[in-house]
């Protein structure tokens, strides 16, 4: 199985003062796998997305992507790199139209393209995300949803070898949550790797196709998702120990 | 001369300490990064020297004046020119930019009136100017008697803000605005407070430097850069380590103009700076994260 | 949208043209007063141009416009006797791109509020500098400017940078550079998880400013004659070059022009009238445009514009 492993987390730690939020997190995202990263709040998920994608700087461990070692890099590189994401608290670029936002994505992404290439990428993956002939609208005029298609289409825009989601599902109502975990669902079936922040336990179950759970910073299980979410010390993790 | 310059440098750093805590507390407290702060300190200056020739009055006395009078004119203008920003700022960048250019423009404004009133000249009177010996070193008396008023001037700050209740708001609304009104303190009001206190402290520091220091209308500046790196030096809205940065500066002036050139403290306050960007951004004082 | 030239700004590039042949015109018909007052606004042009090239899109608001003009117009008084023209501006832009490299390398990796720190006292720094250099090295401070220039030829070479700057900015919006910075000044943790190398963008951006600027300084040297730090590295260029392209609007490209002319013949008023009061009144009228036109007299007629087009903002 480690053979296909596309992104590597090993011993990662961070601490901010005296608060250790990561605590030596090691897990391996396989190739065209959706990996669930889940954990009751404040228990370091953010936190974690953040140590990948370098807008923090790990205070120990190392985070490869295949072979390559990308700890420590900044963001940018890492974005070049093959990873893009998404934010927990949505941001769209308020002066760009949708389709200027998600050709950013393409842009100055791995592959750089540039132009009415960029255009034409991004106008499809618009199309894609449920927002097809809404190219021309300002993003701050978008209803929440229409603002986190316009998130993730600007991370697919990058063709990403791993897309980072940090909950990219919350905040949804039943029927937009439907087209979201659909939506999703079609990635996964592309054959793209995702790791995904979530706490909506449905998504979870359909999509992931393992967990990680996390608790004050450090890994509490790892496994299918009816394996952790069945797990005595997760649920107590989550409801307090009375529960379990 | 190793003893003369360091006991030289702990004179300085007192007035240059007064001032960079009037500015933390406007950029930690207010958020405001008050470019004219060197102008306030010449005015300060200027106020004294005025005082002093025309009605001959001692400038420890003028303090009595100054120093009441720089709490009023600061709170007047966080009230009227300084809130409207605050007012319409979407966010801190834009609070930032737009505090930026009013005290730059407010910069010429004060600048332009000592300028009215007093030209480009240079300026300096004689007030205390008997030797004393410390340390076996001689220095002006005026110095010492300067750097006793503003160490008492800090001990009373750090006591006010640690010791007393209005002082423990302030603090809290420079650790975190929002949390500090979330418990009921006036934020705005202890912004307000904040700024002018913190004008206040740099004009005391200004009077005491010119009891001393040869000026004139247009060197507001250096005096503002030296506060802006002694205040990021210590870490934004950190008193103690404002006093730390500024008695570090005045040493490294101090070393500079009499073992290189004192035409270079400038530079080497430059220096310091970089350094400081370079190795620690956050301050002496501020935590790694 | 960004790619194929649209037809309106067809019809900007072939009337900004034709204007400037216009403009160049002017010494034939007056050199005296009038020449001196486009002289002035063509300088002001160029340099609120290349101000707003930077400080526009990434809201890092530069002060240092009188550390770089200086600089180009001492690199003249250094060469200006032993090399040819052409190779004395060459070396102005390469000291005005070097120092802004400098500034860049030392504070554009961190917060914009680091950069303003430095770049308010470095005109300062620079005078000081250079200050020190000529007292202990050369042995006196100010040097003449023997270089025969006529003021015809200033304004035709301001007109010329007026038209670089003009040009540079409008390739660079058309290009990734300028995509990537509409990027950063909305959100610089998305532009840099997007892979722009934030830091990079902006040293680059802030070196061409730089440069022009220092361009500026090296054409308008010879109209000094006699040069010294203290008037080489006036303060009061920085804060008339930040006024200017304010009160014109520094998010459009055209916008400081806008605010160049009103204020140029402001200032000769202010200075006609009121000579010992030049610097107050002028502070008075920054101010005013801080509070008054955040957007910029271009904002204003934009929006107009598009009132009176029938166009709902
Ligand atoms: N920049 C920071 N500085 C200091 N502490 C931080 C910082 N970022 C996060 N923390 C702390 O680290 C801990 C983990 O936070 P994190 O945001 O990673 O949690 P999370 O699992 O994503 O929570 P949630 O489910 O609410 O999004 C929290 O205690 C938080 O307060
Ligand atoms: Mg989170």
């Amino acid at each position: 199985m480690s053979s296909t492993a596309i992104l590597s987390v090993t011993g990662l730690s961070k601490a901010f003062g005296g608060l250790l939020a990561v605590n030596q997190i090691s897990f391996d995202v396989h190739r065209g796998e959706i990996v669930g990263l889940i954990g009751p709040n404040g228990s370091g998920k953010t936190t974690l997305l953040n140590l990948i994608s370098g807008a923090l700087a790990p205070t120990q461990g190392s985070v490869r992507l295949r072979r390559r070692e990308l700890t420590g890099l900044p963001p940018h590189r890492i974005a070049r790199a093959g990873i893009s994401r998404s934010f927990q608290l949505v941001r769209v670029l308020p002066s760009l139209t949708a389709l200027e936002n998600v050709m950013v994505g393409a842009t100055f992404g791995p592959d750089a393209v540039w132009g009415a290439e960029a255009a034409a990428i991004a106008r499809a993956l618009l199309e894609r995300v449920g927002l097809g002939g809404r190219e021309n609208a300002m993003p701050e005029a978008m209803t929440y949803i229409d603002q986190k298609r316009i998130e993730l289409a600007r991370a697919l825009a990058a063709d990403p070898q791993v897309l980072l989601l940090d909950e990219w599902l919350a905040g949804l109502n039943p029927t937009e949550l439907r087209i979201g975990i659909a939506l999703i669902e079609s990635l996964h079936a592309e054959g793209r790797t995702i790791l995904m922040v979530e706490h909506v336990m449905d998504a979870i179950r359909s999509l992931c196709d393992r967990c990680v759970v996390m608790n004050a910073g450090s890994k509490l299980a790892e496994g299918s998702p009816e394996q952790v979410l069945s797990n005595h010390e997760v649920i107590a993790a989550y409801l307090g120990d009375d529960h379990a | 001369m190793l003893t003369a310059i360091l006991v030289a440098s702990v004179l300085l750093g007192g007035a240059y300490a007064l001032m960079a805590m009037g500015l933390t507390l406007q950029y930690g407290v207010a958020r405001i990064m008050n470019l004219a702060t060197g102008e306030t300190l010449m005015g300060a200056a200027f106020g004294s020297f005025w005082l002093f020739t025309a009605m001959q009055l001692s400038p420890l006395l003028s303090l009595l004046f100054i120093v009441p009078l720089a709490f009023a004119i600061n709170w007047a203008i966080y009230r009227w020119l300084l809130t409207p920003l605050v007012r319409r700022a979407k966010n801190q960048g834009m609070l930032e930019v737009d505090s930026i250019l009013a005290t730059f423009g407010l910069l010429f404004v004060i600048e332009g009136a000592m300028l009215a009133g007093f030209g480009g000249n240079y300026y300096s009177y004689s007030f205390l100017a008997e030797p004393v010996t410390l340390l076996g070193h001689s220095f002006g008396l005026n110095r010492v008697v300067a750097f006793g008023v503003a160490a008492l001037m800090a001990l009373a700050l750090y006591l006010g803000l640690n010791r007393t209740r209005y002082g423990t708001a302030i603090r809290a609304v420079a650790v975190d605005p929002v949390a500090a009104g979330l418990v009921a303190i006036d934020v705005p009001r202890a912004a307000a407070f904040a700024f002018a206190l913190g004008g206040a402290l740099t004009a005391c520091g200004g009077s005491l430097l010119s009891m001393f220091l040869t000026f004139n209308a247009s060197m507001g500046v250096v005096f503002t850069m030296k506060a802006l790196i002694i205040v990021i030096m210590g870490g934004v809205g950190d008193p103690r380590g404002a006093v730390i940065a500024a008695f570090l500066l005045a040493l490294v002036e101090t070393v500079v103009a009499a073992l290189v050139d004192p035409g270079l403290t400038l530079a080497a306050t430059y220096l310091l700076f970089v350094l400081t960007l370079l190795f620690r951004p956050q301050g002496l004082m501020g935590r790694r994260t | 949208m960004i790619f194929p030239m649209q037809r309106r700004e067809v019809i900007a590039v072939v009337a900004s043209t034709a204007a400037l042949a216009l403009l160049a015109g002017l010494p034939l018909a007056d050199d005296g007063f009038w020449l001196a007052l486009a002289i002035s606004i063509a300088s002001y042009v160029a340099m609120a141009t290349a101000w707003a090239l930077f400080s526009g899109p990434t809201n890092y608001v530069s002060l240092a416009t009188a550390a770089f003009f200086g600089s180009g117009a001492y690199v003249v008084s250094a060469l200006a006797e032993t090399a040819p023209w052409p190779v004395v501006l060459v070396a102005a832009a390469l000291v005005g791109a070097l120092l802004a490299l400098a500034t860049g390398l030392a504070t554009l990796r961190l917060s914009g509020v680091y950069f303003v720190i430095f770049s308010f006292g470095l005109a300062e720094l620079i005078r000081q500098l250079v200050t020190y250099y000529q007292t202990q090295v050369t042995g006196s401070v100010g040097r003449y400017i023997f270089v025969t220039i006529s003021a015809s030829e200033i304004y035709w070479q301001l007109l010329g940078l007026c038209a670089i700057a003009l040009f540079t900015g409008w390739a660079i919006q058309r290009s990734r550079l300028g995509f990537a910075l509409r990027v950063i000044g909305d959100d610089e943790t998305v532009a840099a998880h997007s892979g722009i190398d934030t830091a990079r963008v902006k040293v680059l951006l802030f070196c061409i400013s730089g440069a022009l600027i220092a361009l500026v300084g090296a054409v308008m040297a010879p109209r000094f004659t006699y040069i010294e730090p203290q008037i080489a590295y006036n303060p009061m260029v920085s804060f008339q070059v930040v006024i200017m392209a304010l009160l014109g609007g520094s998010k459009r490209l055209w916008g400081p022009l806008v605010g160049v002319i009103p204020f140029v013949l402001l200032h000769e008023w202010i200075a006609g009238r009121f000579p010992n009061h030049t610097h107050l009144l002028l502070g008075m009228v920054f101010l005013l445009v801080v509070y008054f036109v955040p957007q910029g007299v271009s904002g204003w007629l934009e929006k107009a514009w598009r009132r009176i087009r029938g166009e709902s903002a």
